[in-house]
């Protein structure tokens, strides 16, 4: 087993995009639920929510607010699984519920350089 | 009651006592000879109240009669005067020569320490939880490989090993310094944990024997809520799991000895007091920010006692058991989780996470599949429920899963 790492795009700045309070609870829901399934599989490592302000340092010591000023999807969260190859990894990350929401997307990436073999 | 029955009941409550007791006076290193002590406190109160007729206060009694053969231990022992007291003085901040004390005070900080010197990282999960009983809760060698479903040689050598492991650390009889608290806490909880589990799940028949298991590990972990250095969050955590736990002890298994599925309990076996008391030391739990296993564990047993199938209960149940398995996983919470799940967003649901799970060895794998396909498929169903019944090993599994076989048309 290899350890992949899932992130997680969405728009947290337009207004229009922002769910309302009773639709956070059922995305949360959604959520709780796919990592519990992926929990429930002995593939869930680690990983959690991210606060959606931020500070972004550019080359030159330039620090702006936020990664939002250029583009629309920003890191919502991140969560690394094991699985056994790349397409088991995004076979589990095509059910992530935030893809249910336009626009937002998972990315997955392989984390390479630990030892696996345990 | 009569001397015969007064004995074994007194062994069980004091013998502990006496041996922590004298242990934090002589040393850890001579935990035997305290054991000695005690056996022979007792072996001399069967002699002398066989003859002469219980005393009018037994427990006085044999406080005395341990007092003193621990004095004559201490006088006797001329090398222990020479050459080991010099030692112990320096470690030791009570003086050896004052009065071995059985105030209820010191039993109960004897007894406490005790539990933090015997579940010393040193030595085994399966030998703290041993030492415990025998050293803690007075379980008899044949109880302990009963408890372990082996036997007594396996036992022996196991307490053995343990108590040498124990000397070479020179583990001391002391709550740990607060910095250390929380790791060693850690441990002293999982083998409470341990030693509940043994009652609650193990599959040995003796039915009394598991239910003092259960008795005494929420006895344990009471102790340590009752002292202002142990009484963490957690502690009132794990407390509150086993009571709810207990709660449902009487409801789980029918006069011949078999499981009782939980929704066909009787809950007016449940004990209710028990469960009053978990609400309390849940909520005592709810201190702090650090999230315990042991906190969600007793959430979902809280849940289970509430009786009505509500909407509300398996939502929460299931967001319960999707956090416990993040912090850890376990076959038996993966599959709790799935029935939740059935129970929270429906069966086709719950099938298909099931099969996600590479459980494909474990009976209760295949008997969940077949609970979650009837009514939906009971041809897959069935077929299931015969996989489950190949696989099962105890007769206690078979025949409940053969009922749910017989309960098709053939």
């Amino acid at each position: 087993m290899d350890e992949y790492l899932i992130l997680m795009r969405l728009d947290l700045i337009t207004k229009e995009a922002q769910p309302s309070p009773e639709q956070m609870q059922i995305y949360m829901k959604m959520y709780q639920d796919w990592v519990g399934g992926i929990a429930a599989q002995n593939k869930f490592v680690g990983g959690t929510g991210l606060s959606t302000e931020g500070k972004v340092i550019k080359s030159g010591q330039i620090i702006t607010d936020g990664p939002f000023a250029e583009t629309k999807e920003s890191i919502a969260g991140f969560i690394t699984i094991k699985a056994k190859n790349f397409e088991e990894a995004a076979t589990i990350a095509k059910e992530c519920p935030i893809l249910r929401g336009e626009g937002n997307s998972v990315e997955v990436r392989k984390i390479v350089g630990t030892d696996n073999t345990r | 009651m009569q001397s015969s029955e007064i004995l074994p009941h007194l062994f069980r409550n004091e013998y502990t006592k006496i041996v922590s007791v004298l242990c934090k006076h002589i040393g850890f290193e001579r935990l035997e000879i305290a054991e000695e002590i005690a056996s022979e406190t007792f072996l001399t109160a069967t002699e002398t109240w066989g003859i002469k007729g219980n005393p009018q206060n037994p427990t006085a009694w044999l406080y005395s009669v341990a007092k003193n053969k621990a004095k004559n231990y201490l006088q006797r022992n001329s090398i222990f005067q020479n050459k080991i007291l010099p030692e112990l003085t320096k470690a030791q901040s009570e003086p050896l020569e004052s009065e071995i004390d059985l105030s209820p005070e010191n039993i109960y900080d004897s007894q406490l320490r005790m539990m933090f010197a015997v579940c010393h990282p040193s030595i085994s999960s399966e030998a703290q939880v041993g030492l415990s009983l025998r050293i803690l809760c007075g379980f008899g060698i044949e109880e302990i490989a009963d408890a372990f479903l082996t036997n007594k040689e396996t036992i022996n050598k196991r307490l053995f090993r343990a108590k040498e492991k124990l000397r070479e650390e020179k583990t001391l009889i002391q709550l740990p310094e607060p910095e250390e608290i929380e790791d060693r806490l850690d441990s002293v909880l999982s083998t409470i944990y341990l030693l509940f589990n043994e009652g609650y799940y193990s599959i040995s028949q003796n039915k009394t024997l598991r239910k003092d298991l259960c008795l005494e590990a929420i006895r344990l972990c009471s102790m340590l809520v009752e002292n202002k250095i142990t009484d963490k969050p957690q502690v009132y955590a794990l407390l509150s799991l086993m009571c709810f736990h207990t709660s449902r002890f009487e409801a789980r298994q029918d006069d011949n000895g078999e499981q009782i599925l939980y929704q066909d309990q009787d809950k007016n076996l449940w004990n209710y007091d028990l469960i009053a008391k978990g609400e309390i030391f849940l909520n005592k739990a709810a201190n702090g920010t650090k999230l315990t296993k042991y906190h969600l564990e007793a959430g979902i047993a809280y849940w289970h006692t509430q009786k009505e199938d509500t909407k509300e209960k398996w939502e929460n149940i299931l967001q319960l058991y999707n956090r416990l398995l993040q912090l850890q996983y376990s076959p038996i919470a993966a599959l709790n989780r799935t029935y939740a799940l059935s129970k929270a967003n429906g069966k086709e649901e719950a099938i298909l996470e099931a099969e996600k799970l590479d459980l494909k060895e474990n009976h209760f794998y295949f008997a969940l599949l077949g609970e979650l396909y009837s009514d939906i498929d009971n041809t897959k169903s069935l077929e299931n429920f015969r996989k489950a019944l190949s696989l099962a090993k105890t007769s206690h599994d078979k025949t409940s899963i053969q009922k749910k076989i017989d309960q098709y048309p053939k």
